[in-house]
């Protein structure tokens, strides 16, 4: 029998400890594969990269393709929505970062910093609005980009967030032209 | 069954005494059918029956549904579209559990402004209030993940816009929402697990539904009056109440009847109305539909959580305060579950000593406020994200939220209530003067002439 003065642990104690311990690891061991299994399948998980001909898309145009569920907007943009997006000023920009992945992650969001290529002719980014998931709409909006037609945010004609309830521009997945007319995704 | 005094079941033959040895299930089922019940309820108090009927409705129809439906994104669309055409019956069985949905929500939210109404939250009934704030979330969840399942346009971006709400949590949320999709957008993994939940969450609000009905016959019912039911002896609660069976089983199922010809009439005659053309498209993941908008049941919320952009000041403020972690999207996120949660709070949140409405001058103009509140919300709802409805939409979820965090608060301190009835027998006496003479003469059933 343990005392109320008895400061040192006794062996009940200890059992009482071990037991509970070794409850709460089984619990655990037992929960955590039931939650895991919901996280994404090898097969999904194996569909990370894919190749899109760009060949067929003419300036002012835009190609839809679905990538990771999702659609990328590939868009060959005219000499006037390249001049639109390059005078803007960065302080009239809610969002400032170039969300790219190409680049560093504390880059700021110029024109150049969103654009494929160093022209500025392409434009690569994901088509989901990043206020809830919606696929804005192109050559709309009061900024003549993208506008989400869910919550109405505006995007600008280098995919930035310009005005609405989104809170950073379309990001730019990780792509690059592997020739002429192929741009990989992934 | 503690509370108020009245007859328990005794088992009489040798048959009925050996069972109730063993398991007192007859007695169980007695007292919670002849539970002394305030003779006084009025026509508010039939949601409770029509909302388990709907409940049972919905179970029913959704087990042989499942019997017809393929969860897969290549087979949902088309399956239901064969319960729609091929299966016999099907088209029939499918409209009562979509329009089900509708009946269940037209149900719970009556339910709910009664018990805001007549102070069903206050002590000691706390835990039935909260019990049913928890069904009515599961009840949404039910039937938001129910609505992803014919796989239509609006299922998909409505499941896209609403998993997107927990992409919206800092630090965790991509995580987040990549576990509950199981990938990185909406795709067969999800379909396949709002299936599993959509299943399996009816059962679990049938278990709180019993849970919610031993709490409130624990501590009695409410009534009109927010009088309590006289305790002191058996003879005092039976001049204020009357046995469940077969006085008040017989008035809901009344109710339940009329109400259920204007649902077969929807069913039969307009059985898409509350529906959207969109669904009947087949899920695109590349083309959103031009106007996404939840099913009517959530469009008060929906507008709550639309109405806090950039441009408010205290979201301005909670992301300056918090060093941008708190975002417009954030806040909407958090405005809207926060929406459900004061009104989870209201038991402790109202100061008020008196418990109905009835017989609180001010506080009646406060609470039909609130009511015509929730329906220009659900109206600004489905309205385009663009002015006026933006601002509308601001000024009405300011008022829900200072509804429950200001306004019953103060109430309490600076309202004085009107008279109350001393008992219930009194207020029952004073609305059928005849009846209660005839209870004098010893309920004679001579007629009055």
């Amino acid at each position: 029998m343990s005392h109320a003065e008895d400061h040192e642990g006794t062996r009940r104690d200890f059992l009482y400890y071990a037991t509970a311990g070794a409850g709460a690891v089984t619990a655990g061991a037992a929960i955590w594969p039931l939650v895991n299994q919901m996280n994404p399948s090898a097969d999904v998980r194996a569909l990370s990269s894919i190749r899109v001909d760009v060949s067929g898309v003419e300036p002012g145009t835009q190609l839809t393709v679905k990538w990771l569920g999702k659609p990328v907007f590939i868009r060959r943009r005219t000499e006037e929505e390249i001049s639109a997006a390059r005078d803007v000023a960065l302080s009239d920009l809610p969002d400032q970062g170039a969300e790219n992945a190409n680049i560093a992650a504390d880059a700021d969001a110029s024109d150049e910093n969103r654009a494929l290529d160093e022209s500025g002719e392409w434009l690569v980014m994901m088509g989901v609005c990043t206020h809830l998931g919606c696929v804005p709409l192109g050559d709309a909006g009061d900024f003549g980009g993208w506008f989400c037609p869910c919550h109405g945010s505006h995007y600008d004609t280098a995919g930035r967030i310009r005005k609405g309830p989104a809170p950073t521009n379309l990001p730019v997945p990780t792509a690059e032209f592997v020739d002429e007319t192929t741009i990989k995704l992934g | 069954m503690a509370g108020i005094p009245h007859d328990h079941y005794e088992p009489k033959s040798g048959g009925e005494k050996w069972l109730h040895s063993r398991l007192p299930i007859v007695g169980l089922m007695y007292d919670t059918l002849m539970i002394p019940t305030p003779k006084n309820l009025n026509w508010m108090w039939i949601w409770g029956i029509v909302l388990t009927f709907v409940l049972v409705l919905q179970i029913v129809t959704g087990i042989v549904l499942v019997m017809h439906y393929t969860p897969h994104v290549d087979h949902a669309f088309s399956s239901v579209e064969h319960i729609m055409r091929n299966v016999n019956g099907g088209y029939m069985l499918r409209y009562l559990h979509s329009n089900g949905a509708s009946l269940f929500f037209v149900a719970v939210y009556a339910h709910i402004f009664r018990g805001l109404y007549y102070g069903s939250y206050k002590a000691p009934r706390e835990i039935t209030w909260i019990i049913g704030m928890l069904i009515y979330l599961l009840m949404m969840g039910t039937a938001f993940m129910g609505y992803v399942l014919p796989w239509g346009q609006m299922s998909f971006w409505g499941a896209t816009v609403i998993t997107g709400l927990f992409g919206a949590i800092p630090f965790i949320g991509d995580a987040l929402q990549t576990w509950l999709l199981g990938g990185p957008a909406v795709d067969n993994a999800t379909l396949n697990r709002f299936f599993s939940l959509h299943y399996l969450l009816p059962f679990v609000i049938a278990g709180l539904v019993i849970v919610h009905i031993w709490a409130f016959h624990t501590t009695g019912n409410n009534n009109p009056t927010g009088v309590e039911v006289r305790r002191t002896s058996k003879e005092e609660a039976e001049k204020d109440t009357l046995p469940f069976w077969p006085y008040f089983v017989i008035k809901d199922l009344f109710a339940l009847a009329v109400i259920l010809a204007v649902f077969f009439a929807v069913v039969g005659f307009m059985p898409n109305y509350l529906g959207h053309p969109d669904n009947y498209i087949e899920a695109n993941a590349l083309a959103t539909p031009a106007h996404i908008v939840p099913e009517w049941y959530f469009l008060p919320f929906y507008a709550i959580l639309r109405a806090f952009t950039d441009e408010v000041w205290v979201v301005q403020i909670a992301s300056f305060v918090t060093g941008g972690i708190i975002d417009a999207k954030f806040f909407g996120v958090m405005a809207m579950f926060g929406a459900i949660a004061v009104m989870a709070l209201a038991p402790w949140l109202d100061t008020s000593s008196v418990r109905s409405g009835r017989y609180r001058p001010m506080f009646k103009w406060w609470f039909a406020l609130l009511v015509a509140d929730f329906f220009v919300l659900m109206w600004v709802g489905a309205m385009p994200a663009e002015e006026p409805f933006n601002t509308i939409s601001l000024i009405a979820s300011a008022y829900w939220f200072a509804y429950f965090l200001v306004i019953l608060p103060l109430l309490g301190v600076i309202e004085k209530p009107a008279p109350q009835p001393a008992t219930i027998e009194e207020d029952f006496n004073a609305h059928y003067p005849k009846s209660s003479e005839a209870a004098a003469d010893g309920y004679s059933q001579a007629p009055a002439e």
